[in-house]
């Protein structure tokens, strides 16, 4: 029972020729080169429903490839929404469906035929709450991915997939004599790293992190931001967040949401680099906001 | 008294040890009135008497009328608690003292082939009930297991499920009786009347079993964090691999004491069996061999149909009853266990 | 999962390919959903093989069914009692169970509540035939001078009007027995309810100035109600389906009567099957399973109209 069309519309897809993405809203492109060039995600017009409720309305936006993308607005404003919609975690609410395109690299995630799960194979993510797997040792942990994405692989080559994954996390030290004790044992910050880990070892293309530090205390959510600098070398990053500062300190562009009444869709007000969104915006909503919440 | 010259001071309690003092008068009470020679059933009421006598007025004296209800309420609810712990202590005591006579080796190792009057023992019994409970499980646990996923991960509100939902209720409430009338009804139609069959049993016990084990691995299911799901999710993982390697191995404590307690259920199930399995009295380990002896079954035959003298049928049913309850009660005891030990630890 | 998976695809031609659904998650969901099913079909099988061996006796002439006189007067006095029974269990068993589940929910201390709970939930466990033994070793001699006593003093009440019956086994016992089957099924759905009544409500009682009794009857009292009356007649379908306590408890005659410590009493449909079932033959079992019928229909409505008290609570608390 494998599933080996999935596999290899994966294949193809790394395959794929990397479409420099032309935003609209971004000024001018990153000009050095980075290491390993991860890819980059294109919505057009996105509108996100659920059911009756119109959640996200029209958002188009490129996200870069190896850069952090901060999506930051008031609760409610569809940034989370905006977020699951880059691989398809929305769905899991029923009647949730979108209009509009969101490719990876140039290949529509929605088209039809696509497999929602081979997509997220490619497009991981973190969750706000640390959630690593109460039955699991925190090798196993790290490991599920692989595992239970049932790639046949022998026991040194996960050892070392396993031991990258937590050094790439920032976690190896802390847990290297401890692998096979729960992950539930660990501080709420080592848990999220844990989780990090546990989300890089597949080797995604891009990482969603939905508010990863909300549950974290100062000196944990200032790990995370580090891990965060260093990820970008390997991934295109896409983070939800609260936190002002947070967005200031750890990402190249920003996107702020809005909402104007409630019960309206939450929309796209604008992208730019983080510096012009903190210190010039365009926009007197996203001003309004970022003064209000800074100042 | 004014409401303006009204302070907490005005508002004396009697002293904390006042329940225990009166509780104390009581029991004192009684023990004298267990001297005077009365029944124990008199005793105990004069003692709960004198408690109320020591403690209500003397809360109605200090504390007024509402203080003294509240007192009288706990009281109350105190002594039903008491009286309700009084059959379980009694039943206890009654089925150990009358069991113990004959809870030996021989009631193990001996089964009543050939014989009348004292001797024998429970050894077929105890092989009927395990083929039987052991079989009901086996078909119960995968139905029951299955029919909750579904209910709780695939077909959340929908129609079927609904329907499913509610039919599993109605299940739950089916006199056990009617479950062994079912099974009767189904194998008279195959084999024809008076057919008698270890299986029929286990099949009613299932019908039994299965609604239990669906609602309680439905309830453990809800209880797996909807955030563990989503990991897996995220990590790109199928929906049915992150049932089998998630949902279930968190929910597997929980699981397994719903089942344990299913069985600690319909273990000492008699009537469906009654009618179903039948009795026998040498040892039959095949569910489609004819009948097959069990020990609830077994329990009633001895006590209900003694032969000439009677005493060692009824000392047997005594002691096969003590068996039942210690099965039971290690079952219960053994699944509390294990959902304590191995149990989701919920944020 | 993929709900609406066609809805995500935004063309209109994407909906007739549809997506491929992986192979394990077809079959799993599959197996699922066949167990589901499963079950509908076990229940309809139920109803259909006990009519169709029930039919017999419902197509038979009067005087070959057990008695001589019908069906319908075969199993009336069956019915009478299995009401009976399981009424007066339900009016002994209620209280106590109300009680019971506050002492635990609110007066207990917290520390031992837990355990306490359980020393009730153990009541459930005793398998039947251990409490028809019971019952008819201990509580039946034991209720002999308060048989006596009743009627010689109450005996104007129907109830109690005597004779009084020597040994023991009486409609009041068996009622008693059943309550103490029933009790823990009750207190378990009445405990679990008041504990869960609002904090808030209960500290906005208390904040009055309200003794314990007094939040109890203002704030647990009325958020529990509904969880009483739907679990006491969960606990009334147990106690009209319960055979052995019964069969072994009660000397019966076949009468009816509301007469509860007098030597003869009538029977229930589940303790006459038990008794009779063994050594019945021929048509007489088609008619036991008749009145299976009627306790299986009886036990249904009693239920259903739980679940429907269960139900509407849930909907009101949008739960």
């Amino acid at each position: 029972m494998s599933q080996p069309s999935a596999d290899v519309r994966d294949a193809n897809a790394t395959d794929a020729p990397l479409q420099a993405p032309l935003g609209d809203a971004a000024t001018s492109a990153p000009a050095e080169a980075p290491a390993n060039v991860a890819k980059s995600i294109e919505a057009r017009d996105l509108d996100i429903y659920y059911g009756g409720f119109h959640a996200v309305a029209g958002v188009s936006m490129t996200i870069r490839p190896n850069k952090v993308t901060a999506l930051i607005g008031s609760s409610g404003c569809g940034k989370s929404t905006f977020l699951r919609s880059l691989n398809r975690m929305h769905e899991l609410v029923k009647g949730a469906y979108v209009d509009g395109k969101v490719e990876l690299d140039g290949r529509d995630i929605y088209a039809a035929g696509t497999d929602p799960v081979a997509v997220r194979r490619q497009i991981g993510m973190v969750f706000q709450q640390p959630n690593p797997f109460p039955t699991m040792s925190i090798y196993d942990n790290v490991a599920a991915g692989l595992r239970l994405n049932r790639r046949k692989i022998k026991k040194p080559e996960l050892d070392e997939v396993v031991e990258r994954a937590l050094r790439g996390a920032h976690l190896w030290t802390e847990v290297k004599d401890r692998l096979d004790k729960p992950g539930s044992g660990l501080s709420g910050g080592q848990q999220q790293r844990l989780c990090i880990a546990r989300a890089t070892a597949v080797e995604p293309d891009v990482l969603l992190m939905d508010e990863p530090c909300s549950a974290l205390d100062p000196i944990a959510t200032v790990a995370i931001e580090s891990l965060i600098a260093e990820l970008k070398e390997r991934f295109t990053i896409v983070i939800v967040t609260h936190n002002m500062q947070q967005a200031a300190r750890a990402s190249d562009y920003t996107a702020f949401f809005n909402i104007e009444r409630s019960g309206d869709p939450g929309r796209l007000v604008e992208i730019d680099e983080t510096q012009t969104i903190f210190s010039t915006p365009a926009s007197p909503a996203t001003e309004a906001y970022i003064s209000g919440r800074f100042g | 008294m004014s409401a303006s010259s009204w302070t907490w001071e005005d508002h004396r309690v009697l002293p904390t040890w006042a329940p225990w003092a009166a509780g104390g008068a009581g029991v004192a009470a009684g023990l004298l009135a267990l001297l005077a020679g009365v029944a124990l059933v008199v005793a105990v009421l004069v003692g709960a008497a004198a408690t109320v006598v020591a403690l209500i007025p003397w809360s109605l004296a200090v504390e007024g009328s509402r203080r003294a209800r509240d007192r009288m309420v706990t009281l109350t609810v105190t002594g039903a608690f008491a009286l309700a712990v009084a059959p379980l202590i009694s039943l206890l005591y009654t089925v150990v003292s009358r069991g113990i006579d004959r809870f030996d080796g021989a009631l193990f190792s001996e089964s009543m082939r050939g014989v009348v009057g004292e001797g024998g023992g429970v050894q077929h019994a105890i092989v009927g009930t395990l083929v039987i409970t052991g079989l009901a499980t086996l078909a119960s646990v995968p139905i029951g297991v299955m029919t909750a996923i579904y209910l709780h991960e695939y077909g959340r509100g929908g129609r079927l499920a609904k329907a499913i939902s509610f039919f599993v209720d109605v299940m739950t409430g089916i006199p056990s009786i009617v479950a062994g009338l079912f099974a009767y009804a189904l194998f008279a139609l195959i084999f024809g009347p008076g057919v008698r069959l270890g299986v029929m049993g286990a099949v009613a016990l299932s019908l039994l079993m299965i609604p239990i084990v669906v609602r309680s691995t439905e309830e453990m299911l809800r209880v797996v964090p909807h955030h563990l799901r989503e990991a897996a999710y995220g990590l790109g993982v199928p929906k049915w691999l992150t049932i089998v390697k998630v949902v279930l191995p968190t929910a597997f404590a929980g699981i397994v004491t719903g089942v344990m307690l299913a069985i600690a259920r319909v273990v000492g199930e008699t009537a469906p069996l009654l009618i179903t399995t039948g009795a026998v009295t040498s040892v039959n380990a095949n569910p489609f061999g004819g009948r097959m002896e069990n020990l609830a079954v077994f329990a009633y035959n001895q006590y209900s149909n003694p032969g000439v003298p009677r005493d060692p049928y009824i000392a047997r049913a005594w002691a096969a009853a003590l068996t039942l309850l210690l099965i039971v009660m290690v079952l219960n005891l053994v699944a509390r266990l294990v959902s304590a030990r191995f149990g989701v630890r919920q944020r | 999962m993929e709900l609406a998976p066609e809805r995500a695809a935004r063309k209109p031609e994407a909906l007739a390919s549809g997506v491929p659904q992986r192979l394990g998650d077809r079959v799993f969901s599959g197996v699922a959903k066949g167990a589901g099913i499963g079950i509908l079909v076990v229940l309809a099988g139920v109803a259909i093989f006990l009519l169709i061996e029930a039919w017999p006796a419902i197509t038979a002439p009067a005087e070959r069914i057990p008695g001589g006189e019908g069906l319908v007067d075969y199993i009336a006095p069956l019915a009478f009692g299995t009401v009976l029974a399981a009424v007066l269990a339900a009016i002994i068993a209620v209280p106590f169970a109300v009680a019971i589940a506050l002492f635990v929910s609110h007066y207990a201390p917290r520390r031992i509540a837990a355990g306490l709970g359980y020393v009730i939930d153990l009541l459930a466990a005793v398998p039947s035939v251990v409490y028809g033994l019971w019952g008819v070793s201990v509580l039946a001699p034991a209720s002999r001078d308060i048989n006596a006593w009743l009627a010689d003093h109450v005996g104007f009440l129907p109830f109690f009007e005597g004779p009084a019956s020597v040994t023991g086994r009486t409609m009041l016992v068996a009622g008693l027995v059943l309550a103490v089957m029933i009790l823990p099924i009750i207190t378990a759905i009445a405990r679990e309810v008041f504990a869960q009544t609002p904090r808030a409500h209960e500290e906005a009682a208390l904040a009055l100035g309200a003794t314990r009794w007094e939040m109890v009857r203002m704030a647990v009292l009325p958020f529990g109600r509904s969880a009483v009356i739907s679990g006491s007649m969960l606990g009334l379908g147990r106690a009209l389906g319960e055979t052995m306590a019964v069969t072994i408890i009660l000397s019966v005659s076949g009468i009816v009567t509301f007469n509860l410590i007098s030597s003869s009493n009538p029977s229930t449909i589940a303790a006459n099957i038990a008794l009779d079932f063994p050594e019945s033959s021929g048509i007489a079992i088609n008619a036991l399973i008749a009145s299976g019928l009627v306790l299986f229909a009886i036990t249904l409505a009693v239920n259903m109209a739980a679940r429907a008290v269960i139900n509407r609570r849930e909907k009101k608390e949008g739960r």
